[in-house]
């Protein structure tokens, strides 16, 4: 299955049909149309203004945004709840290869702040304009340029050498020194 | 006279499955900035679910976060359900419900009790942890654990509850009206808690959006959303109950949210053990075709989202987690900026991340000289002898 | 028998880390406060620093992020101490031993600075409260025999 290809268009119907249709030509093809779940595909040119567009209606929420290693590049999900209907509607993106850019959306919406820094550590997208691209879930010592939710890293094989020792202290603290004979 | 100062709160501050590190930037005695830096308590569980059969991530994702360790397999489950389009037994659904809601019920009184303990109430700390006890007790004799339930598996439930263990779990929440009545009566009518947490920690509704809240700090905040009710899952849509929320936008309409709460669980535990019937558990899911699903399970703490997709494989090609705190902690920035120090830890608790490490490694660092200048048990302290002055004034 | 272990055999202590627990072991630890379990009764209690304890009770994986951490902390415990390495995770990394952002286990990063180091085992996802107790008069007897 590729996610690739420019999707299998589908009729657009019930609430999240009047969803896609309001998104208007932002969206390049709809993959899933259903009561309860949608799934459309977005220009990547125009990201933020899909996601003004979308936080613009009633009851929306970014609820969070999924990365996709895929054949060209990065597939990234942002998953949208519109309440009090209880859909989700998943605006896809792709960000090809080499670069893997896509315009951030943190300048518009705080909550995708944490997710595309995280999306940035485990797989290694890019987003333009991002206020503060600061290393979020990897530890310190962790290299740069390694993402561990690529599929070609394995998880025990390509592990970086652990973190160094801290030094241990100057004073003697064998337990055994402390037994005394004064019992 | 301006006095920048650096507070440190952390590492040793886990959050759901993350543990993490605050700065607060003071000037002072008022908070100017928080800045948030996690990775302590990051396992990688979505790489390592890539590398289990479907069967074997409701017990990985049950350890994501042991106060949800209902909620998360739930929401699992559901993702896979929907790939699979299997149609889960009812009686299922019911045994789903009534664990679920015993967790819901379990994690606030937790969270009263921690509440209870930061402002100084250290009576409100013991007495919620004794009356949470009984509920441990029936989550175990119901599911075998005290905390890791290993309750929902894919097509239905792992294990049945008997006639006997609902009669007991029916009697344990119908004993708790009681106590529950005594810490909210505790907590609506003391003029010192009023003072304490009206006012405190304002998140604003439109503030809640744009950061994405959900759950009991949405509902704190007058927004209505809760996926019980808006996507209904397991038995939420045959049972009869009310979505709690408080308009006051404070810590005090996060704490009246979450002890009202308690009752609608109450209620809904009691409708479920009404209505069951005998019946099938599991619907004996053979195999998950390719596709992708998408799991939301309201946890305590709110929106679990799980997303999974399969390639027609026994394993999953990607499963993304998101835990409620995951967007209920950026929205420190908005309810922390122009507290008091001393307000800051009932602030970040109202948000209800795990405190149980939190008292320690906290430091007041002053940001000219780097010397050390409170721990966090003193900021604890400083709390607990603003509520001691309000008291006696 | 020295002063030190002398003070020691009594009222002990406990710091608690957490090392990348899912909070199932953290809550059980605190659950040992609350009138059901009262630890209280051994003279026990949960200090705020590690430089005022006798135990360190250490609950989790110990990610990679942790470990330098972990041993921070260790170090500055007055010793002798005791670590109790509390649920499958602390001690032997559980279910999470393939995952990436793993360090040490918890006793390889303690005897990386102190190779003498007294580790007390409570195995379980997550360990009884009762077990918790168990290991804690353990402890105590052993401490004893110093």
């Amino acid at each position: 299955m590729s996610v690739t290809q420019t999707g299998i268009d589908v009729p657009l119907m019930g609430f999240v049909g009047e969803v896609l249709e309001r998104l208007g030509d932002v969206v390049v093809a709809v993959e899933q149309c259903e009561p309860r779940r949608g799934i459309a595909r977005v220009d990547p040119a125009r990201t933020v203004e899909a996601a003004e567009r979308m936080f613009a209606m009633d009851g929306s929420r970014l609820v969070t945004a999924t990365g996709l290693e895929v054949r060209d590049g990065i597939d990234v999900l942002y998953h949208w709840a519109l309440e009090p209907q209880g859909v989700v509607v998943t605006l896809k993106v792709l960000a090809t290869r080499p670069d893997l850019t896509l315009d951030s959306l943190a300048n518009v919406l705080p909550a995708a702040n944490w997710i595309e820094r995280e999306l940035h550590d485990l797989l290694g997208a890019n987003f333009r304009d991002h206020p503060d691209m600061r290393r979020l879930l990897l530890d310190d010592t962790w290299p740069e340029g390694l993402h561990p939710l690529r599929k070609s890293f394995d998880q025990i094989k390509d592990r970086p050498p652990l973190p160094a020792n801290q030094s241990p202290p100057d004073v003697d603290v064998d337990v055994k020194a402390h037994r005394g004979d004064h019992s | 006279m301006s006095h920048k100062t650096i507070i440190n709160i952390g590492p040793f501050h886990p959050l759901q499955e993350e543990a993490e590190f605050f700065q607060l930037h003071v000037d002072g005695e008022t908070v100017i900035d928080v800045d948030v830096r996690l990775s302590y308590n990051h396992r990688g569980i979505e790489k390592l679910d890539e590398s289990k059969t479907f069967d074997q991530v409701p017990f990985v994702v049950e350890r994501v976060c042991g106060i949800c360790s209902a909620s998360h397999p739930l929401a699992y489950v559901q993702a896979v359900e929907e790939i699979a389009h299997v149609d889960v037994p009812e009686r299922s659904l019911y045994l789903r419900t009534i664990v679920n809601e015993l967790e819901r019920l379990h994690s606030h009184l937790l969270w009263v009790g921690l509440a209870g303990h930061f402002l100084g109430y250290n009576t409100v700390f013991m007495w919620a942890w004794k009356y949470r006890e009984p509920v441990m007790d029936v989550l175990e004799t119901a599911t075998g654990s005290r905390v890791n339930y290993a309750n929902a598996k894919i097509g239905g439930s792992r294990r049945d509850i008997s006639d006997e263990q609902l009669r007991e779990i029916d009697k344990v929440v119908g004993e708790l009206h009681r106590p529950l009545d005594m810490l909210t009566n505790a907590v609506l009518d003391d003029p010192v808690l009023h003072a304490r947490l009206k006012g405190v920690g304002i998140l604003s509704p439109e503030a809640a959006k744009a950061y994405g809240a959900v759950g009991p700090t949405a509902r704190g905040s007058g927004v209505p959303i809760d996926v019980r009710r808006d996507d209904p899952y397991a038995a939420y849509d045959l049972v009869d109950w009310d979505v709690v929320t408080a308009p006051g936008c404070d810590v005090f309409g996060k704490a009246v949210v979450r002890l009202l709460e308690c009752y609608e669980a109450i209620k809904i535990i009691k409708q479920c053990i009404k209505q069951i019937r005998p019946g099938e558990i599991d619907a004996k899911v053979e195999s998950i075709p390719p596709g992708e699903g998408i799991g939301r399970v309201e946890a305590p703490r709110g929106e679990t989202f799980h997303y999974v997709r399969s390639d027609g494989s026994n394993r999953p090609v990607r499963h993304k987690i998101r835990a409620p705190s995951y967007v209920n902690i950026p929205t420190f920035k908005a309810s922390c900026i122009g507290q008091q120090i001393a307000d800051v830890a009932i602030t970040l608790a109202a948000v209800d991340p795990c405190y149980s490490c939190t008292e320690r490694m906290c430091r007041v660092v002053d940001a000219d000289t780097h010397v050390q200048v409170y721990q966090f048990a003193d900021l604890v302290r400083l709390s607990q002898q603003k509520t001691d002055r309000m008291r006696r004034s | 028998m020295a002063l030190t272990t002398w003070a020691l055999r009594k009222s002990l202590w406990v710091y608690h880390v957490n090392a990348g627990a899912c909070n199932n072991c953290d809550i059980e630890v605190l659950a040992l406060l609350t009138p059901r379990f009262d630890i209280e009764r051994f003279g026990m209690i949960l200090v705020g620093s590690p430089r005022h304890a006798d135990v360190l009770a250490v609950t989790g994986v110990c990610t990679r992020q942790i470990m330098p951490r972990l041993q921070e902390v260790y170090m500055q415990m007055p010793k002798p101490c005791v670590v109790l390495a509390i649920g499958a995770c602390a001690n032997a990394q559980g279910i999470f031993t393939e995952a990436y952002h793993m360090g040490a286990a918890v006793d390889e990063t303690i005897k990386a600075v102190d190779p003498s180091a007294i580790i007390i085992y409570v195995p379980g996802c997550p360990p009884k409260p009762e077990a918790m107790i168990a290991a804690a008069v353990k402890g105590m007897e052993f401490l004893k025999t110093l």
